[in-house]
């Protein structure tokens, strides 16, 4: 799996067990719109340090969560093991 | 810092001289300060309520400001009931508060509210009626937080212990407008209502329906120069284009530890603000505010914080002030202070250099986004699964809400712990907590493990979060 399939993968997975309705994950879309909330992403990136084995938010103090669903994927695609 | 000298909210805003243009601003509606001061919520029926034990039970937290300060001084005791504890926790609440009366735009109450004998409808509309106000009582104020076992703990407050840290200037307030992501049905939100009132300033509230983009325009368009929140809030509100919707002067972060991320963020999104964050809990008050931009405190904030005594013993912070609440009510309720006067908060402190830093909880408490799991309640969850010999439920750092749950989890047979059963187990655990729980408290993994340490008290050892 990429790191791109793996994040929708956990998209879904989370939105299903917080029935929650996903909107189809673009790019551009802003999370805040995505169908999830604070928790939801909070159990993603937990699920994901998991999966992928990286957390880029432990990199740095000042990484900012990002804005859109593309800047979420970038993230991890950049991120260092 | 001047004590509470009012006797209720309602004589501490008539002492104020102009409030022709402060308001309490709600998602859909507004109301001026000086027409609550002269009006009723539920109908000019003040005078039935008189002495009782008032549950303030409400749809949204805009129609409980509006109840709040009608009825302080009024009646006997006030009960806020938070706008996520399950109504099942309904019979509790009233047994433990001795609740006579429920003011409520609810009707869904279903058949436990035995014992109360009133039920006053309540809105968001003021009617021109106004109650005597020649006597009144000191009105005592419960809070409901979150309990060990699920039962929520039941608080006593009052309005002076509510209000001791609130420094109330003389000259007017100026341009100051208030607002705040918490519900004021809870402590940190509840500061914030109280402090508008005591200063007569106005108070732009946030409404649960309401998107984070939505509430950030509206309180940009009304003006908010002081904002307060949780890290978790201010996380998800820097998640939004619209963060650049505010411009506060100050921002306010409690409830949560403030960690050097979110501190930094906040002071690269908002270069001008003032940025402060406060210690408090239900419990304990408000203890002290750090505005140096740094995470942690200062080690001189123990002995020169103005009015408030603290002192590290045994790990943990302890804290006595005026701030502090008086105690537990119900049955085999615990001792909320130390014979001495202090309360533990249980948060565990390590001083490093001259600065103090949380390290986590004593019992383990996690603090998901501002709301408190206590893991013995997921754990009783996790056990009653039949392939499951014990659990110790933890707390999992997180750049999203702070900390959340995790589980490791010791089965009854060591070889079902790989393949396919092992996952069966895992997702039925899952949906199992997922049925009994609110989702905060739901774990986000869960971890087979062969054995976990137990101590010689025979409990189960607790980490540092």
């Amino acid at each position: 799996m990429t790191v791109r399939s793996e994040i929708v993968a956990q998209f879904a997975q989370v939105a299903r067990e917080h029935d929650k309705a996903l909107a189809p994950l673009t790019d551009d879309l802003e999370l805040l719109d995505s169908g999830l909330d604070s928790l939801c992403f909070a159990v993603v990136v937990a699920r994901l340090e998991d999966l992928l084995e990286v957390d880029p938010f432990s990199a740095s103090e000042d990484v900012l969560f990002p804005v859109t669903f593309g800047e979420f994927v970038g993230l991890y695609e950049h991120a260092e093991k | 810092m001047p004590r509470s000298s009012h006797a209720s909210l309602w004589n501490a805003l008539s002492a104020k001289s102009d409030l022709s243009d402060r308001f309490v601003i709600g998602a859909k509606s507004r109301v001026a300060l000086g027409q609550m001061m002269a009006g009723s919520a539920i109908d000019g029926r003040g005078e039935d309520l008189r002495g009782r034990s008032v549950l303030v039970m409400t749809r949204d937290q805009f129609t409980a400001a509006l109840v709040l300060l009608e009825l302080d001084g009024i009646a006997r005791r006030l009960i806020l009931y938070p706008p996520d504890l399950p109504l099942e926790y309904l019979p509790f609440v009233i047994k433990s508060a001795s609740v006579d009366a429920i003011v409520s735009d609810r009707t869904d109450f279903g058949p436990n509210i035995s014992g109360v004998r009133y039920i006053m409808p309540c809105g968001h509309t003021i009617m021109s009626q106004s109650c005597d106000r020649s006597a009144q009582y000191r009105t005592e104020w419960i809070l409901l937080t979150s309990g060990t076992l699920g039962l929520p703990k039941v608080v006593v407050h009052t309005l002076s212990s509510l209000t001791a840290a609130i420094e109330r200037p003389g000259a007017p307030a100026g341009k100051v407008v208030w607002s705040t992501f918490y519900d004021i049905r809870r402590y940190g939100g509840l500061q914030i209502f109280l402090r508008a009132i005591l200063t007569g300033t106005s108070l732009v509230l946030s409404d649960a329906k309401e998107s984070i983009a939505d509430f950030l325009a509206r309180a940009g368009s009304d003006g908010v120069s002081h904002i307060s929140g949780t890290p978790s809030h201010w996380r998800r509100a820097l998640m939004s284009p619209s963060v650049h919707r505010i411009a506060p002067e100050n921002i306010r972060l409690s409830g949560e530890i403030a960690d050097q991320g979110i501190l930094n963020q906040l002071r690269s999104v908002y270069p001008q603000s003032k940025i402060v964050h406060a210690f408090a809990s239900t419990e304990a008050g408000v203890a002290f505010e750090v505005s140096d931009g740094l995470a942690g405190f200062p080690a001189s904030a123990i002995e020169h914080t103005p009015n408030v005594e603290m002192k590290v013993a045994d790990g943990t912070l302890r804290i006595r002030s005026a701030g502090t609440a008086s105690g537990y009510r119900g049955d085999e309720a615990p001792m909320l202070k130390a014979a001495d006067g202090f309360v533990d908060t249980g948060d565990m402190v390590e001083p490093r250099g001259d600065r103090y830093y949380f390290v986590g909880r004593r019992d383990g408490l996690i603090n998901v986004g501002g709301r408190k799991v206590h893991p013995e309640e997921v754990e009783a969850v996790i056990n009653r699964h039949p392939e499951v010999h014990m659990s110790l439920v933890r707390a999992k750092k997180n750049p999203v809400v702070g900390a959340i749950v995790v589980a490791d989890v010791v089965l009854r047979t060591a070889s079902q712990a790989d393949g396919r059963d092992a996952r069966a187990v895992q997702s039925d655990i899952l949906l199992f907590c997922r049925q009994t729980l609110s989702s905060h408290k739901v774990p986000a993994a869960i971890n087979f493990v062969p054995a976990l340490a137990v101590a010689e008290s025979g409990k189960m050892m607790r980490g540092h979060a």
